[in-house]
C-alpha cells in the first residue's frame, strides 16, 4: 500500500498501484538496457501471442469441435492486472448446475459455483485486479472478507471442500503468513488426510508478490520458497500478461489448492496482447524463453527481465563496464529459462539444459538460504554431476529482511545476473 | 479446590475466596464449571447491554463544543487545553506538508491523521509518558505528544542517517524507545498479543508494576485479525494491564466497517472477554482524556486488561497509494467534515472558555507550519545511513557466517562495479560516505 511518484491524485487506477514508476532502473544513457516495457519476451502482437508455447485452448463449447487454430481468435493490449482479472472473469470449471447437467456458459461467467473474495476486492483491489467484477456479477459472488488472512483462506477451503471455485485474495504476499497454517496444515494435507475423501483442488490464492523498489520489509517478499515443503500445494509465479490468464486458468481448474504469486512490478509495466479467449498454460512445467548452449538461467517472476537485460549485455557490454566482460564469454550461448511453477517444478527441463550447458545461475528474489534455488541446486547436482562444468550459482536477495533504502543493493538486478553469468563461464 | 482458590487469588478480584467456597458449597448450581444461573425456558441473547440496545457512546462536549447535559468534565486548565489544541494542529500541519512531500516524490510513502486527532492526542495526554506503546501506524500523535523532534519525524520518513531505525522501514513506521514507543509494524495486528506481554512484563517489574500500563492501538480492520482475539484472550486470561485502544474510523483501506463486522462494533467483544470495555465519542478530545484516563486507572488497580472503542471517521485517504474516492463519494467526506471536526470542536470549547481567539489561532498556525517546514528543508538534504547498515541488526551477537558472506560478495561486487555501472553510481551518491564503507 505504496507508491511513490510526484504526480497529482488522478484516477484511482492510477494511484493505487504506481508501482512501475521507479521501479524499473531507467534506461542508462547508452539506452542498452532493456527495460520490462521493451522487453523482447513480451509478446506484443496478435500472432505472437497466439502462438505462446503450449497455449491449450479452452472452447466455449466443449461438446463441439475444438479449435487448435489461430485464425479467427482476438486478442486485445493488457497489462498484467487486466490479465488476470480477465482469467477470472473466465476461471473456475466445475460446470454443473444444481440438477448435475452440463452448463456451460463462460467462469465467474462460465461457473457459477466460482466466488473471488479478499480485502478490499469489491472495489477492485489494490492492485484492481478484481475491478468491475463486483458489478458484473453481484456482490454475493464477488465480495470483501473481513481483514483476517487465516479466516480468508480457511473460508476458501471450506468452499472447496464443498466442490466450488473458491478464488481467494491474500493482498500481499508478505501477509500470507497469518495464513501458513491453512495452507500448509489444511489445504496442504486436505486429499492425504482423508485418503482422498476431500480435497480443496477448488482453492486458489492470488497475492502480490517481490519488490517493487521501495515496499520495504513488509511489501517486498518472496515467500515462495517456505511453501517448497507443503507437498499438496502448487506454487505458480507469471511473468507477463499472457502468462499471469493462461497459468491462473489453469490454476484454478487444477484438482489442487494452488498459490498464484504476481509480481507486482509487473501489473502495469508488462503489457503483451493477450488472447480474449479462454485458454491455459500448464501448470508444473517451465518455458525456455532463450535457447544457449553454454549456460543456463533460471528465474521466475520479476527477475526475468533482469536476466534478460543481463543477456544484452553479456553479448554488448557497456563501455563503463567492459573489463569485466572478457571478450571469450561474450559470444557465450545462454539459454533462459521461466520456471512458472516453484512447486512442483519442471526438473526435466531445467535438468535437461543443464546436461546440454554444463553450468547453471539460478536467480530470485528470495534470500538464499533455503530459498527455492537451494531445493533446485541440489537436485541439479545429483542428476547433472558429471556435466557439470561449474558450480551452481545462486543470485539471490540476500539473508537479511529487505530494508527499504536499501533494496537496490540487496534484490538481484541485471548486474549482479552479469557477474553470476561471467564468473560462472569463466570458472 | 486448593487450585481453584489460589487462581481466585492470582487473578485477584473478580471472585472472592468467600465466594468459590459458597459456589462449591451449591455445587455450582448443578453446572460442573460455571456459575450460570439455571432457567427453565430457552434463553437466546445477542448483545451485551440489558437492554439490547446498541452500546452507548460517551461523549463530553457536544458538536459545537458545549459540555453535554450532566457530563463531567476532566480536569483540563488553560495550560494543558493549550497543549491539547497545539497537537491536535500539528498533525494536520505535518500531513499537509508530508502528504505534499510524497507527491512530490521526495518521501516513499506517507499516512495522514486527519480526522482522528481527537482520539490520538485525547489519548496520548491520558497516557503515563511512560506508559508502554504499541501502535498501528496512525498514531505519530502520541509520539509528538511525549516530545518526539520534527526532526526525528522527518528522519524516520525520509529514512536518512538520523532515522534510529535506519532507514529500514517505510515511512510512518517509527521506533522509539527513549518515548516508550514499540517498533511499528506493516503486518496488521501483531503488536495485539504482544501488548498483553508487555504488559505481563510490566506487572512483574516491581518498580512499573502499580505505575505503567500498555497502550496498544490498532484499527477496526486490525480488529478481524486472529491476532486481536488472541491478544484480548490472553491479557484477559493471563491477568496484564494492557489497555487496548481501538481506533473504528469506519474504514480499512475500502472496506467500510458494515462489511468489517456485524455485531456492535469492536466493544461488544470486550465483554466476551471478560473484559472492563467503553465506547467513546473519538471526536471529543475531552471525552476520549477522561475515557482513556479512567481505563487507565482500571489497568492498573486491577490488574486487568481494558478495551476502548474510539468512534471517529478517517477523513483523508487511506494513505499515499489510496484515493478513497474511488469508494466513497467526495461529498460523504465533506459532509463529514463540516458536521464534525475535532478539532474545530475543541477550539469552540476553548473559546468558550476564554482561552483562545483568533489571533492565536493564526499565530499557532504561522508558527507549526514554520517549524515543519524548516524541520522538512533540514531532512531533503541528508543523506542516508551507511551502506554497511543493510547486513547489520539481523542478529544480536555473533554474526553468523552466511551473513558475513554475503557483506563480503556485496563488497567485491560494489569494488567492480560501484565506480562504473551508473545505475549503482547514482544510488550509492544517495548513502552516507557514498557507499565507501563496502567499496574500500
Ligand atoms: C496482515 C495484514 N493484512 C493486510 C494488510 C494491508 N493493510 C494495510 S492497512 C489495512 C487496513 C487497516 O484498516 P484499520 O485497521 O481499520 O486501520 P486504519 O487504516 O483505518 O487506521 C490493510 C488491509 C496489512 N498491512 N497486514
Ligand atoms: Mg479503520
Amino acid at each position: 500500500m505504496y507508491a511513490r511518484s510526484a504526480r497529482p491524485l488522478r484516477r484511482a487506477a492510477n494511484v493505487l498501484a504506481r508501482f512501475n514508476s521507479t521501479t524499473v532502473e531507467p534506461p542508462p544513457a547508452g539506452g542498452h538496457l532493456p527495460s520490462v516495457a521493451t522487453s523482447q519476451l513480451l509478446r506484443t502482437t496478435r500472432e505472437s501471442a497466439l502462438r505462446a508455447p503450449r497455449i491449450k485452448w479452452i472452447d466455449e463449447d466443449s461438446t463441439g469441435p475444438v479449435k487448435p487454430v489461430v485464425g479467427g481468435r482476438e486478442t486485445r493490449k493488457m497489462n498484467t492486472y487486466q490479465a488476470v482479472r480477465d482469467a477470472m472473469r473466465y476461471g473456475g470449471e466445475s460446470c454443473l448446475n444444481s440438477s448435475g447437467s452440463k452448463k456451460c456458459s463462460i467462469v465467474l461467467l462460465k461457473d457459477d459455483n466460482a466466488v473471488v473474495f479478499g480485502e478490499d476486492v469489491s472495489f477492485g483491489g489494490v492492485f484492481r485486479c478484481t475491478m468491475g467484477l463486483a458489478e458484473e456479477f453481484g456482490r454475493e459472488r464477488v465480495f470483501n472478507t473481513p481483514l483476517t488472512e487465516q479466516g480468508i483462506v480457511g473460508f476458501g477451503i471450506g468452499l472447496a471442500a464443498m466442490g466450488h471455485t473458491a478464488i481467494a485474495e491474500i493482498q500481499f504476499a508478505d501477509y500470507i503468513y497469518p495464513a501458513f497454517d491453512q495452507l500448509v496444515n489444511e489445504a496442504a494435507k486436505f486429499r492425504y488426510r482423508s485418503g482422498g475423501a476431500y480435497n480443496a483442488g477448488g482453492l486458489t490464492v492470488r497475492t502480490p508478490t517481490m519488490a517493487v523498489g521501495h515496499g520495504g520489509l513488509y511489501h517486498s517478499q518472496s515467500p515462495e520458497g517456505f511453501f517448497m515443503g507443503a507437498a499438496g500445494l502448487k506454487v505458480v509465479i507469471p511473468r507477463s500478461p499472457i502468462q499471469a490468464k493462461g497459468l491462473l486458468l489453469a490454476a484454478i481448474r487444477d484438482p489442487n489448492p494452488v498459490v498464484f504469486m504476481e509480481p507486482k512490478v509487473l501489473y502495469r509495466s508488462a503489457v503483451e496482447q493477450v488472447p480474449i479467449d479462454d485458454f491455459e498454460l500448464p501448470l508444473g512445467s517451465a518455458e525456455t524463453l532463450v535457447a544457449g548452449a553454454d549456460l543456463t538461467v533460471l528465474t521466475w517472476g520479476t527477475p526475468v527481465y533482469h536476466c534478460e537485460a543481463a543477456l544484452h549485455m553479456l553479448a554488448n557490454p557497456p563501455p563503463s563496464i567492459a573489463t569485466h566482460v572478457p571478450s571469450a564469454v561474450r559470444g557465450a550461448k545462454i539459454e533462459l529459462i521461466d520456471l512458472r511453477s516453484i512447486l512442483p517444478w519442471d526438473v526435466e527441463t531445467v535438468t535437461e539444459s543443464v546436461k546440454r550447458t554444463g553450468r547453471l545461475v539460478i536467480v530470485h528474489e528470495a534470500g538464499m538460504t533455503a530459498g527455492a534455488g537451494a531445493e533446485i541446486a541440489a537436485e541439479v547436482q545429483k542428476r547433472c554431476f558429471l556435466k557439470l562444468n561449474a558450480p551452481v550459482k545462486r543470485v539471490t536477495g540476500w539473508d537479511t529482511p529487505c530494508g527499504m533504502q536499501y533494496e537496490k543493493f540487496n534484490i538481484p538486478d541485471a548486474i549482479r545476473v552479469l557477474d553470476a553469468m561471467v564468473e560462472t563461464l569463466s570458472y | 479446590m486448593i487450585r481453584q482458590a489460589a487462581a481466585a487469588i492470582l487473578s485477584g478480584q473478580r471472585r472472592s475466596l468467600a465466594s468459590v467456597a459458597r459456589a462449591s458449597a451449591n455445587h455450582h448450581g448443578y453446572l460442573p464449571n460455571t456459575h450460570s444461573p439455571i432457567v427453565a425456558k430457552p434463553h437466546f441473547f445477542n448483545s451485551v447491554t440489558e437492554d439490547g440496545q446498541q452500546i452507548p457512546t460517551y461523549r463530553v462536549l457536544d458538536g459545537t463544543g458545549k459540555p453535554l447535559d450532566g457530563a463531567e468534565l476532566p480536569e483540563v486548565n488553560e495550560t494543558l487545553a493549550h497543549k491539547l489544541y497545539e497537537n491536535m494542529q500539528l498533525l494536520p500541519t505535518l500531513d499537509n506538508i508530508l502528504y505534499n512531500v510524497q507527491r512530490q516524490g521526495k518521501i516513499s510513502f506517507y499516512m495522514t491523521s486527519y480526522g482522528e486527532e481527537a482520539t490520538i492526542i485525547g489519548s496520548a495526554a491520558a497516557l503515563d509518558m511512560e506508559d508502554e506503546v504499541l501502535g498501528q501506524y496512525r498514531e505519530m500523535g502520541v509520539l509528538l505528544w511525549r516530545g518526539y523532534t520534527l526532526d526525528k519525524v522527518m528522519a524516520q520518513c525520509f529514512g536518512h542517517s538520523e532515522d534510529l531505525g535506519k532507514g529500514k522501514q517505510m515511512p510512518v513506521h517509527f521506533t522509539a524507545p527513549e518515548h516508550h514507543f514499540h517498533t511499528i509494524s506493516s503486518p496488521l495486528g501483531t503488536q495485539i498479543p504482544q501488548a498483553a506481554g508487555v504488559a505481563y512484563a510490566l506487572r512483574r517489574t516491581p518498580e512499573r508494576r502499580s505505575r505503567s500500563i500498555a497502550a496498544c492501538y490498532f484499527g477496526e480492520g486490525a480488529a478481524s485479525e486472529g491476532d486481536f482475539h488472541a491478544g484480548l484472550l490472553l491479557a484477559s486470561t493471563i491477568p496484564s494491564p494492557a489497555l487496548f485502544i481501538v481506533r473504528n474510523n469506519g474504514f480499512a483501506i475500502s472496506t467500510p466497517s458494515t462489511e468489517q463486522f456485524y455485531g456492535d462494533g469492536i466493544a461488544s467483544r470486550g465483554p466476551g472477554y471478560g473484559i472492563d470495555t467503553i465506547r467513546v465519542d473519538g471526536n471529543d478530545v475531552l471525552a476520549v482524556l477522561a475515557a482513556v484516563k479512567e481505563a487507565r486507572r482500571r489497568c492498573l488497580e486491577q490488574g486487568r486488561a481494558v478495551l476502548l472503542e474510539a468512534m471517529t471517521y478517517r477523513v483523508g485517504h487511506h494513505s499515499t497509494s489510496d484515493d478513497s474516492f474511488a469508494y466513497r463519494a467526495r461529498s460523504e467526506v465533506e459532509d463529514r467534515k463540516r458536521i464534525d471536526n475535532p478539532i474545530t470542536r475543541f477550539r469552540l470549547f476553548m473559546e468558550s472558555q476564554g482561552w483562545w481567539n483568533a489571533e492565536r489561532e493564526e499565530d499557532l498556525k504561522a508558527r507549526l507550519k514554520a517549524d515543519v517546514l524548516k524541520a522538512f528543508k533540514r531532512a531533503e538534504s541528508m543523506p542516508r545511513c551507511e551502506l554497511k547498515e543493510l547486513f547489520a541488526d539481523v542478529y544480536g551477537g555473533e554474526e553468523p557466517w552466511n551473513i558475513k558472506a554475503q557483506r563480503e560478495e556485496l563488497k567485491g561486487l560494489l569494488r567492480k562495479y560501484g565506480d562504473s555501472w551508473e545505475p549503482w553510481q547514482t544510488e550509492l551518491a544517495k548513502f552516507k560516505n557514498k557507499g565507501r564503507d563496502l567499496l574500500d
